[in-house]
């Protein structure tokens, strides 16, 4: 693989009071600043969640007129994607320079909705909305219970998975939870249930938020002012929009996204040094660790217990950040843990970071190797 | 109206059916998730099945899903899946038994739930 990750910054989080288009500049321009490049350099250009033209509408907002854009729409995990197309372009040769980025105030905004965004020509919203499941956490949550009773699971396994959450963000000062002190098993059980047996602690953060990086050839990455990260492989898997559609909840896409990922890398579970996982409930991350071949069905409750792995090192969605869409922000932890700069939270001597995104209702599944350059 | 919707209205439950490979699917399609042809009847399903997994919703998504009540996944019997409410006072548990009842919809259609077999 011959492309790598030069720049990476974040953008206000929190509640900001800032426009999706302000929180994207300061992410933008801070990971142009990163890379020691400008907007001139930038001829491809990836994002979503902007408008129905998302990658068009931040090209005219820039001021740019890019050779290479996408704005595949794939929930949380369409970051993960981008870098796969990304390089692609690349090494084909379409565009030089990828910058790939999200912003959203949804805190800010209030624009989130119990039922999600309804579509009236769709099949759920015909077949499903009826029945009111809470989009999207009714489906993890049944995907939740369904997990405790085929693997006898407590709720504790569940609950635990928020406890590491918060453990790291205590180690950083950008995170939400940050001053929030430790949480433990028995205040997440005893939080308020929404959709059970998922509580509100079970849930990723409601924030505002952004991110930025960007990409380019690893010949060229090496005379840029960060070490490079290099892209080590991708791999996707796309499954279901209904609730209905998966025949077996305890077997979700990220088992073939890793697959794909850890086969283009020539790697596997075991060269993984730190990983950062789309945490949007506490049930995504056991799953997700048992898909990526970190452990076998049913251990990831004591996997977890035991921090067998470092992952989500900036405190998760759970605890950090989680505007809405996360999956860049698994990005920029992940460059950031391979170029050691993160200080308390540091992972020693990372050399290969795994970054899986998770869009929709485990709808959309994107595995992204990374590693230091050799 | 389609005949799925149709059909509720006289307690009758639907499946599609290929007429090519025999695969019967909920939702209904244009064409067979199966085999990919496009020549579909139905077929009414008995109402029996088991819970494949459930989530009692606490926070009401709109005025008119009164909290809490139970969202589920019912394998039915004869294999596809649906979305549906569970009704009636139960210590529901995955793989739990179930069979077909009705809520009646303003305009008279009807919406499959389940209870307690
Ligand atoms: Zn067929």
């Amino acid at each position: 693989m011959s492309v790598a990750v030069v720049g990476a910054a974040e953008s206000e989080l929190g509640v900001t009071g800032k426009t999706i288009m302000e929180l994207q500049t300061q992410a933008i321009t801070g990971a142009l600043a990163d890379a020691g490049l400008s907007l001139a350099d930038v001829d491809g250009l990836a994002t979503a969640g902007v408008s129905r033209f998302s990658a068009t509408q931040v090209a005219d907002y820039l001021g740019i007129r890019p050779a290479w854009t996408d704005s595949t729409f794939a929930g949380g995990s369409a970051f993960e994607m981008y870098v796969a197309r990304a390089a692609q372009a690349i090494e084909a040769g379409q565009c030089t320079t990828v910058l790939i980025s999200y912003g959203s105030n949804q805190r800010s905004a209030r624009s989130r909705s119990l039922a999600g965004v309804l579509e009236p020509h769709t099949p759920e919203t015909e077949f499903e909305s009826p029945y009111g499941p809470l989009y999207p956490i009714s489906y993890y949550a049944m995907a939740a219970q369904r997990y405790l009773h085929a693997h006898g699971a407590k709720r504790e396994d569940l609950a635990e998975v928020a406890v590491a959450a918060r453990e790291w963000a205590l180690l950083n000062p950008r995170a939400y939870r940050y001053e929030a002190g430790p949480l433990t098993v028995d205040d997440v059980l005893a939080s308020p249930m929404v959709s059970s047996p998922l509580t509100v602690a079970d849930c990723c953060l409601v924030t505002d938020g952004g991110g930025a990086i960007i990409l380019t050839s690893l010949e060229r990455a090496r005379d840029l002012r960060r070490p490079p990260v290099v892209v080590l492989g991708y791999g996707e898997a796309t499954t279901n929009t209904g609730m209905a559609s998966a025949g077996d909840l305890l077997e979700p896409g990220s088992i073939m996204s890793g697959r794909r990922a850890y086969a283009m890398a020539g790697l596997g579970p075991q060269d993984v040094d730190v990983a950062q996982l789309y945490d949007s409930f506490t049930i995504t991350v056991l799953l997700t660790l048992e898909g990526l071949g970190f452990c076998g069905p049913g251990e990831a409750g004591d996997f977890v217990r035991r921090r067998a792995l470092p992952y989500n090192t900036n405190g998760g969605g759970l605890s950090y950040c989680h505007p809405g869409m996360y999956g860049l922000l698994l990005l920029v932890e992940a460059v950031r843990q391979l170029r050691g700069e993160c200080g308390p939270r540091q992972v020693d001597g990372a050399q290969v970071a795994l970054a899986h995104g998770t869009g929709g209702i485990l709808s959309t599944h994107a595995t992204v190797l990374l590693g230091v350059d050799r | 109206m389609t005949p799925w919707w149709e059909a509720t209205r006289e307690g009758r439950l639907l499946l599609q059916r290929c007429e090519g490979c025999g695969h019967l699917q909920h939702y209904p399609r244009a064409l067979c998730t199966g085999c990919g042809g496009t020549d579909l009847g139905w077929q009414e399903s008995a109402g029996r099945g088991a819970v494949d997994s459930f989530t009692v919703v606490h926070r009401s998504p709109s005025p008119e899903h009164a909290p809490p009540y139970v969202v589920a996944r019912v394998r039915l019997d004869e294999g596809p899946i649906l979305l549906t409410n569970l009704v009636g006072d139960a210590d529901w548990h995955c793989d739990q038994r179930v069979r077909l009842a009705w809520r009646t919809l303003d305009d008279g259609r009807r919406l499959p739930v389940f209870e307690q077999e």
